[in-house]
C-alpha cells in the first residue's frame, strides 16, 4: 500500500501530464503568483512582439526570435517543474483519496436510539452520532462514544493487523475509511466534510490551495527585491549606453535582465515546497500545514516518551536473583513454570531466559497444571502444579500473599528489600517469585533500550538537537535508562502538567520543541509544542491538537520528521545560493557582448572566449533556461542530507552550491556557445 | 609599488587594528550609559542638557518614536543650516564680506551636511563665512555623525535585546540620549584632542581674514585662513569630509605634514572601526564583531592593493611618450597628475581608498585624475554601500543589512530558517533590508541615468568618452552613499545637479535609516534562540567569505554594467592605446 505512494522521481505519465499543465500555467493570473516568472513572461511577450515587428518589416529577426523562444521556454520550464511536483503530489493524493470510498452511514438520533437512518457519509457533520457494526466502513474521522471494536486500519496505515478501538481512554479515535472487523461501536463525527486529516493532506500535496510558508514568503520577497534591482540596472543601462554613443538592442537588454533575475530559484521554489510535503507523506506522516514542516527543521529540543520510543515497549527478564539458600536454577524453574501460560512479553521473556540459561526442555506444560492468570485484583499470576503453588508478582503484593501463609523472617525480608532496590536502581522492575510460603527470589525485568538509539541520539546532539526522555518512572530508574540510552535530559514522574510546563520553559529560552503523543492528556502539550506529532492510534483530541499525524504511530519517526524539515530548508537555501552565484558568469557572458561594438577593448572581459556577441547572449539565455530543467530532479529529491553540525553542513553546501554556482555556468555557457555555433544557430 | 609604500600601508593598518579594541570598548560603555573615564567631567553637563531639554534618558522609545525624533531633529538642523547660509551676509563673523548663498546651493549644502555627506558644490573659502562654517557646518558635522552612531546602536540593541515580559514593549533606546552621549562623550573629546594635535602640526585656528602674500614672481596672492583645525578634526572623525578649503586635505593648511597625513588617514576610519568592536561587545560575543571587522578589512586591503598598484603604474600613454614613470629618490613615479608631490601615489591612493571606504569624502588628491582603475576602487567602495567600515555608525548598520541578507540567502543551507545572533530573519526584516539595498541603485544609477539623457544636465560633464560617464556615476554614487568626494571635472553647482544630488543624499541617508530602525524594532521584540552546534556559525572564516561574497554579488554586481562603460572601458582602452579627445 505504502509503496504505491512513492512515485518514481520522474514518472513518464506524470511528466507527460505536466507538459500540458505547464502551458495552462501561462495564464497571467496564475503566473502572477510567481513574480520572477511573471516578469520573465512579460519580457518574453515584449521580445516576441519585437520579433513579429521585425518579421513584418522584412528585417533579420532570427536572433530576436530565438531569444524570445528561449524566454518562453524559461517560463515553461519553471511551470513544468511546478507541474511535475504537483503531479507527484496528485498521484499521492489520488492514492490517499482512493481510501475514501463513498459509503453510507447509519446515523443515530441519540446515543441509545434503536433505529438509524441511512445517509451518505459525505453529508455527515461534526457532532453527528453514527452506528458502525462489523463489516461497516467508518464514515469519517471521529471518536468512539460507546462500545469496543476491532478495526482494520490498513487503508490508512498499511498495517494489516486489526487494532482495538473503544470508548473512553486513549484508544477512542477512529479514522474515516477504516473498517470495523468485529463488534459494534457508536461514534461521534468530529470533522465536517472536507476538513478531515485526509482532506487537508490532499490539499497540501496537490498544491492547488497551497499556502506559502513563512520562509517561502520571505524568500519570495527577496526574489522580488532582486528583480526590481535588476530592472533598475537594465533600464538605466540604456541611458549609459546612449551617453556612450550607441543603443543596446531591446532583445539584448531583455536577455540581460532575465539572466540576472533569480529565475532558477524563482522557477523551482514551489516545486521544492511541494516535494518536501511529498516526502513527508511518503513517510506516512500527515502535516496539517507547510509551516509545521518548516518548524520541524528548526526544532532544537525533542521530547520523547520512554516506552516505545527509547525502549522497546515491553520489559525483558534479565536476571534471576535467588535469596540465600535457593539455587538460581530452582528460582529459574519456578519462574518458568509460573510464566508458561503468560502471554505477555514479560512472561515470554522469562520463559526464554530460563530456557537459555539452564536448558529446560521446551515441553508442553503438564495437563494437571492449573494456570492462575494475572488480574487487576490479585496483581499476580502463576500456576498450581503437583501440589505446588507458584506465584510471581510485584513485591508488596507477593509479600502480602506469603504472609497470609507464614511470617517472613526479618533477615529474609531485609535481603529481599536490598535486591528489589538494586534492580530498581539499575532501571529495572523487580518481580518476586514464591513457591507456596517460600520466597525464592527476584526476577529482574529490564527496560531494553532499542538497538541503535544511542547512536541516533549522538547524531542528534551533533546536529544541535537536545533530546529529553519523558517517563512516569521514578527518578532513579529514569536516570539509569536515560544514561544507557544517552539522552541529554530526563523528565521523571512526568504528568501532563509537568510536560506542558517543560515545553513552555524551553520555549521561553527561545528553543523550538517537538514532541509526540497519543493520549487525550497529551493534547495540551501537543498543542503547545512547535511541532506536535500525534499518533494515529491516539485519541481524537490528541490528533486535533498536534500539527502532524503519524499514520504508522511510530514515535521514533519524530527524528525523521526533523530531518525532512531540515532537508526542505536546505534545498531552498542551496538553490537560492546557486541561482545568485550564477549571475557572475552571466555578466561575463553578456556585458562584453553588449558593449564590444562601442568599446572593442572590452573584449578582454570575454574570458570565456565566446564566439560572437549574438552567440554569447543566446548561450547565456539558453543556459538560464536549461538549468531549471536540469535542477528539477534536485528540487524534487532535495539536496543530500546527512546529519552533521551546522558548520560542516555550511562548509559542504557552500562549496557545492556556492562555488559550484560560480563555476558551473562558466562551463555551461561555454559549452552551449560551442554547440550553437557548431549547429549554425547564430 | 615600492617597499616604502607597502610599509606605509602596513603601519597604517596596524595602527588601525591597535586602536580598534580600546575605542570599541569605550564607545560600547558610553552608549550603554555606563561609567567611563570622562564621566566625572561630563556627566554634570550631560544631566544639565537633559534637564534643559526636558529629556528623561532612561525613557525607552519604540522604533517609530525613535525614528520620528531622529527625523524631526535632522529636519530642524537642515532648516537652521539653510537659514544661516542664506543670511550669512547679515550675520557676524564674515570678515571677507561674502554674499548670501544662492537658494539651490544653500539647499544642496544644507542637505549635504545634515546627511553626513559633505558634498561641496561650493568652494569653502570663497563662499562661506566663518559663522556659516562653524555654527552651520561644524555643528552638523558633529550631530550628523552622532545620528549615525545612534542608528547603529539602536540596531545593535535590536539584536542584543531579549524581549521584555508583556507590557515592557519592544524598545530600541532613547534617540535623545544616544545623540547626546555620542556627541558629548565620543565626538567632542576626540575632536578636541585631534584638533590640538593638528594645531601642533601647523593647521591654523583663528578668526583672521586672508593675508596677502607676494609670490616669488612678485604677484599678489590671497591666502585664506580661519578656524581650520576644529573643522578638520571633526570632518575626519565624523566621516564628514567637508574641508575648510576647496582643495581639502591636499591644502597645506589642512594637511601640513606627513604626521598630519597619517593621523588624518586614521581619523577617517578609527571610530567606524571601533564601533564594529563595540557591536561585538554589545551583543555579548566579541567574535561576531571580529568576523565583520575581518570582512571589512579584507575588502579594504583588496581595494588598497588595486588602487596603489594602479597609481604606481602611472599612465601608459605618458610612458609611451618616453617619460620615465618609475619611482626613484628624486621622483615618486607613477601617476602624479592631480596629486600633492608631498604625498605621492601610495599615500594618495591610501587616502582615496580610506575616504570612500568610510563615507568621508575628504581628499588629499584629485580623484578625477586617478588612473581608471585607481578611480574605480573609490567608486566601487561607495557602490558597495560604504560598508567597508563606512561612515561613523552608517557603515556598521549598512554592513548589518548585508549580514541579514547573507544569513538569509545561505543560512537555509544548514537546515534551519535563517537567524542571526539568535534572532529569526523573517519576511519583515527581508522586506526592510531590501528597501535599504534598493535605495542605492535607485539614487546612484537613477540619478546618473537621468543626467545622461538630459542635455542640460550633461553640460556639467567636463571630459569626453568613458571618463565623462565615470564623472557622472561618481557624482551620484557619492551623493547617494553620503560620501561627498567628487571627480572634480563634474560641474556640480547647477540648479539641476544641486537639486538632484540633494535628493539623492536625502534618499541615501533617510531611506536607509528608517528601514534600519524598523528592523531594529522588529528584532527587539523577537525571542532569541540560544546558539549551539545546530545554528548557523557567524564568527568563522566561512562566514567572512560568505559575507564578502554577498556584498560583492548583491551589492557590487548591480553596478557592473555601468562600470563596464565607465572606468573599465577607459582602462582597457587606455591599455590598448585608445585616447578620447575633446568633448564631441
Amino acid at each position: 500500500m505504502m509503496n504505491s505512494r512513492t512515485a518514481t522521481l520522474l514518472d513518464g505519465r506524470i511528466a507527460a501530464q505536466a507538459v500540458g499543465v505547464a502551458f495552462r500555467k501561462l495564464d497571467p493570473r496564475l503566473l502572477f503568483r510567481n513574480p520572477v516568472m511573471f516578469v520573465t513572461a512579460v519580457v518574453a511577450l515584449l521580445t516576441s512582439l519585437i520579433f513579429a515587428r521585425d518579421l513584418l518589416r522584412g528585417g533579420e529577426g532570427l536572433l530576436t526570435g530565438q531569444i524570445a523562444a528561449w524566454l518562453w521556454f524559461t517560463v515553461l520550464f519553471a511551470n513544468f517543474a511546478e507541474a511535475v511536483a504537483e503531479g507527484r503530489g496528485k498521484a499521492q493524493a489520488a492514492s490517499l483519496r482512493r481510501t475514501r470510498t463513498e459509503t453510507m452511514a447509519k446515523r443515530l438520533a441519540t446515543i441509545d436510539a434503536s433505529v438509524w437512518d441511512s445517509v451518505a457519509a459525505a453529508s455527515l457533520r461534526a457532532g453527528d452520532l453514527v452506528l458502525v457494526e462489523a463489516g461497516d466502513t467508518i464514515p469519517g474521522d471521529g471518536e468512539v462514544v460507546e462500545g469496543i471494536a476491532t478495526v482494520n486500519e490498513s487503508a490508512i496505515t498499511g498495517e494489516s493487523a486489526p487494532v482495538i478501538r473503544e470508548s473512553g481512554g486513549d484508544r477512542s479515535a477512529v479514522t474515516g475509511s477504516t473498517v470495523v472487523v468485529s463488534d459494534r461501536i457508536v461514534m461521534r463525527i468530529t470533522a465536517n466534510p472536507g476538513e478531515s486529516f485526509l482532506d487537508r493532506m490532499i490539499a497540501l500535496v496537490e498544491g492547488a490551495k497551497r499556502q506559502k510558508t513563512p520562509n517561502e514568503i520571505a524568500l519570495t520577497i527577496l526574489l522580488v527585491g532582486m528583480t526590481i534591482i535588476f530592472l533598475l540596472v537594465t533600464v538605466t543601462l540604456q541611458g549609459f549606453a546612449s551617453y556612450s554613443g550607441f543603443l543596446v538592442p531591446v532583445a539584448f537588454l531583455v536577455a540581460l535582465l532575465v539572466t540576472l533575475i533569480p529565475t532558477t530559484i524563482g522557477g523551482l521554489l514551489s516545486a521544492i515546497g511541494i516535494a518536501g510535503m511529498d516526502r513527508l507523506v511518503t513517510f506516512n506522516v500527515i502535516a496539517k500545514s507547510g509551516r509545521a514542516v518548516e518548524a520541524a527543521g528548526d526544532v532544537d529540543v525533542l521530547l520523547l516518551d520512554k516506552t516505545g520510543t527509547i525502549t522497546l515497549g515491553n520489559r525483558q527478564a534479565s536476571d534471576f536473583l535467588p535469596v540465600a539458600g535457593v539455587q538460581e536454577r530452582e528460582l529459574a524453574e519456578a519462574a518458568l513454570l509460573a510464566s508458561l501460560a503468560d502471554d505477555t512479553a514479560e512472561g515470554k521473556s522469562i520463559v526464554a531466559l530460563a530456557r537459555r540459561a539452564f536448558g529446560f526442555a521446551a515441553a508442553d506444560p503438564e495437563a494437571t497444571a492449573i494456570f492462575i492468570p494475572f488480574t487487576a485484583q490479585t496483581r499476580m499470576s502463576g500456576v498450581d502444579i503437583g501440589g505446588r503453588r507458584i506465584r510471581k508478582g510485584a513485591v508488596d503484593r507477593m509479600r502480602a500473599w506469603v504472609e497470609e501463609q507464614a511470617a517472613i523472617g526479618s533477615a529474609l525480608a531485609r535481603e529481599l528489600t536490598t535486591q528489589v532496590e538494586r534492580v530498581a536502581k539499575a532501571g529495572g522492575t523487580p518481580l518476586v517469585v514464591a513457591d507456596g510460603a517460600r520466597i525464592l527470589g527476584v526476577v529482574a525485568l529490564k527496560d531494553i533500550v532499542k538497538p541503535g538509539i544511542r547512536e541516533r541520539f549522538a547524531t542528534l546532539r551533533a546536529m544541535g538537537i537536545r533530546t529529553v526522555m519523558i517517563t512516569g518512572d521514578n527518578p532513579l530508574t529514569a536516570a539509569a535508562i536515560a544514561a544507557e540510552a544517552g539522552v541529554d535530559d530526563v523528565l521523571a514522574e512526568a504528568t501532563p502538567e509537568r510536560k506542558l510546563e517543560l515545553i513552555r520553559q524551553y520555549q521561553a529560552e527561545g528553543r523550538l520543541v517537538a514532541m509526540c503523543g497519543d493520549g487525550s492528556n497529551d493534547a495540551p502539550a501537543l498543542a503547545q509544542a512547535d511541532v506536535g506529532v500525534a499518533m494515529n492510534t491516539g485519541t481524537q483530541a490528541a490528533r486535533e491538537a498536534g500539527n502532524m499525524v503519524d499514520l504508522d504511530s511510530d514515535p521514533t519517526k519524530l527524528i525523521e520528521i526533523v530531518m525532512i524539515g531540515k532537508q526542505l530548508l536546505m534545498s531552498r537555501g542551496a538553490l537560492t545560493t546557486f541561482s545568485i552565484a550564477n549571475d557572475v558568469a552571466k555578466y561575463f557572458a553578456i556585458i562584453p557582448a553588449l558593449f564590444i561594438a562601442a568599446y572593442p577593448p572590452l573584449r578582454a572581459l570575454n574570458i570565456m572566449g565566446l564566439e560572437s556577441p549574438a552567440s554569447a547572449v543566446l548561450s547565456a539565455i539558453i543556459f538560464n533556461a536549461l538549468i531549471i530543467i536540469l535542477l528539477i530532479p534536485l528540487a524534487l529529491r532535495g539536496v543530500a542530507y546527512r546529519p552533521a553540525p551546522a558548520a560542516s553542513l555550511l562548509r559542504r553546501n557552500l562549496l557545492i552550491y556556492g562555488l559550484g554556482g560560480l563555476v558551473v555556468p562558466f562551463l555551461g555557457i561555454k559549452g552551449i556557445d560551442l554547440a550553437i555555433n557548431a549547429l549554425g544557430l547564430v | 609599488m615600492t617597499a616604502e609604500g607597502i610599509l606605509q600601508i602596513l603601519a597604517y593598518l596596524s595602527l588601525l587594528l591597535l586602536l580598534t579594541p580600546p575605542l570599541g570598548a569605550y564607545m560600547a560603555r558610553v552608549m550603554a550609559g555606563e561609567r567611563t573615564l570622562l564621566t566625572p567631567l561630563l556627566a554634570p553637563l550631560e544631566r544639565g542638557l537633559y534637564r534643559l531639554a526636558g529629556i528623561d534618558p532612561a525613557r525607552e522609545q519604540h522604533w517609530t518614536a525613535y525614528a520620528l525624533a531622529l527625523l524631526a531633529f535632522n529636519l530642524m538642523g537642515l532648516l537652521l543650516l539653510y537659514a544661516i547660509l542664506r543670511l550669512q551676509a547679515w550675520l557676524p563673523l564674515n570678515p571677507a564680506g561674502l554674499a548670501p548663498v544662492a537658494p539651490d546651493l544653500a539647499f544642496n549644502t544644507a542637505v549635504s551636511f545634515t546627511t553626513n555627506t559633505n558634498w561641496q558644490a561650493y568652494g569653502g573659502e570663497t563662499t562661506l563665512s566663518f559663522l556659516s562654517q562653524m555654527l552651520g557646518l561644524t555643528v552638523q558635522n558633529f550631530v550628523s555623525a552622532a545620528t549615525g552612531i545612534a542608528v547603529a546602536v539602536a540596531l545593535i540593541r535590536g539584536f542584543a535585546r531579549r524581549p521584555q515580559p508583556a507590557g515592557a514593549g519592544r524598545t530600541i533606546g532613547n534617540f535623545w540620549a544616544d545623540l547626546v552621549r555620542g556627541t558629548l562623550y565620543i565626538l567632542l573629546p576626540f575632536a578636541l584632542l585631534a584638533a590640538i594635535v593638528l594645531v601642533w602640526q601647523g593647521v591654523p585656528q583663528n578668526f583672521d581674514g586672508a593675508v596677502t602674500a607676494t609670490t616669488l614672481e612678485g604677484g599678489q596672492q590671497l591666502i585664506a585662513q580661519g578656524p581650520v583645525a576644529s573643522q578638520i578634526a571633526i570632518k575626519q572623525l565624523g566621516s564628514n569630509g567637508g574641508g575648510f578649503f576647496n582643495a581639502n586635505a591636499a591644502h597645506p593648511y589642512e594637511n601640513p605634514t606627513a604626521l598630519s597625513n597619517l593621523l588624518q588617514s586614521l581619523y577617517l576610519l578609527m571610530l567606524a572601526s571601533g564601533l564594529v568592536h563595540s557591536f561585538g561587545r554589545m551583543v555579548g560575543d566579541v567574535r561576531q564583531g571580529r568576523a565583520i571587522w575581518m570582512a571589512m578589512v579584507l575588502l579594504l586591503v583588496a581595494g588598497l592593493g588595486i588602487a596603489c598598484w594602479a597609481e604606481a603604474q602611472g599612465n601608459p600613454a605618458i610612458a609611451a611618450l618616453g617619460v620615465d614613470m618609475s619611482g626613484s629618490d628624486l621622483a615618486a613615479g607613477g601617476n602624479m597628475e592631480g596629486k600633492e608631490v608631498r604625498f605621492g601615489p601610495t599615500l594618495s591612493a591610501l587616502w582615496a581608498v580610506a575616504t570612500t571606504a568610510a563615507s568621508n569624502g575628504s581628499v588629499n588628491a584629485m580623484h578625477d585624475s586617478l588612473t581608471p582603475l585607481g578611480g574605480l576602487v573609490p567608486l566601487v567602495n561607495m557602490m558597495l554601500g560604504e560598508v567597508i567600515f563606512g561612515g561613523v555608525g552608517a557603515g556598521l548598520y549598512g554592513m548589518l543589512v548585508f549580514v541579514i541578507l547573507a544569513v538569509f540567502i545561505a543560512g537555509l543551507m544548514v537546515g534551519r530558517t535563517p537567524e542571526y545572533l539568535g534572532k529569526k530573519i523573517e519576511a519583515r526584516e527581508i522586506k526592510l533590508a531590501l528597501i535599504a539595498v534598493l535605495v542605492f541603485p535607485l539614487g546612484a544609477l537613477g540619478g546618473a541615468a537621468l543626467t545622461t539623457v538630459l542635455p542640460s544636465a550633461l553640460a556639467s560633464v567636463q571630459d569626453p568618452g568613458p571618463h565623462g560617464l565615470s564623472e557622472i556615476l561618481y557624482a551620484y554614487t557619492s551623493a547617494t552613499a553620503n560620501n561627498g568626494s567628487a571627480f572634480a571635472g563634474f560641474g556640480a553647482n547647477t540648479l539641476f545637479h544641486n537639486s538632484l544630488t540633494g535628493l539623492a543624499m536625502l534618499l541615501g541617508r533617510f531611506a536607509i535609516i528608517v528601514p534600519t530602525l524598523a528592523i531594529a524594532g522588529s528584532l527587539a521584540g523577537k525571542k532569541a534562540a540560544p546558539a549551539g552546534p545546530g545554528t548557523f556559525p557567524t564568527h568563522g572564516a566561512l562566514f567572512i567569505v560568505l559575507l564578502i561574497g554577498t556584498i560583492l554579488i548583491v551589492g557590487g554586481l548591480t553596478f557592473f554594467p555601468a562600470l563596464a562603460l565607465g572606468p573599465i572601458a577607459e582602462h582597457l582602452s587606455l591599455q590598448a592605446g585608445t585616447l578620447f579627445g575633446a568633448m564631441p
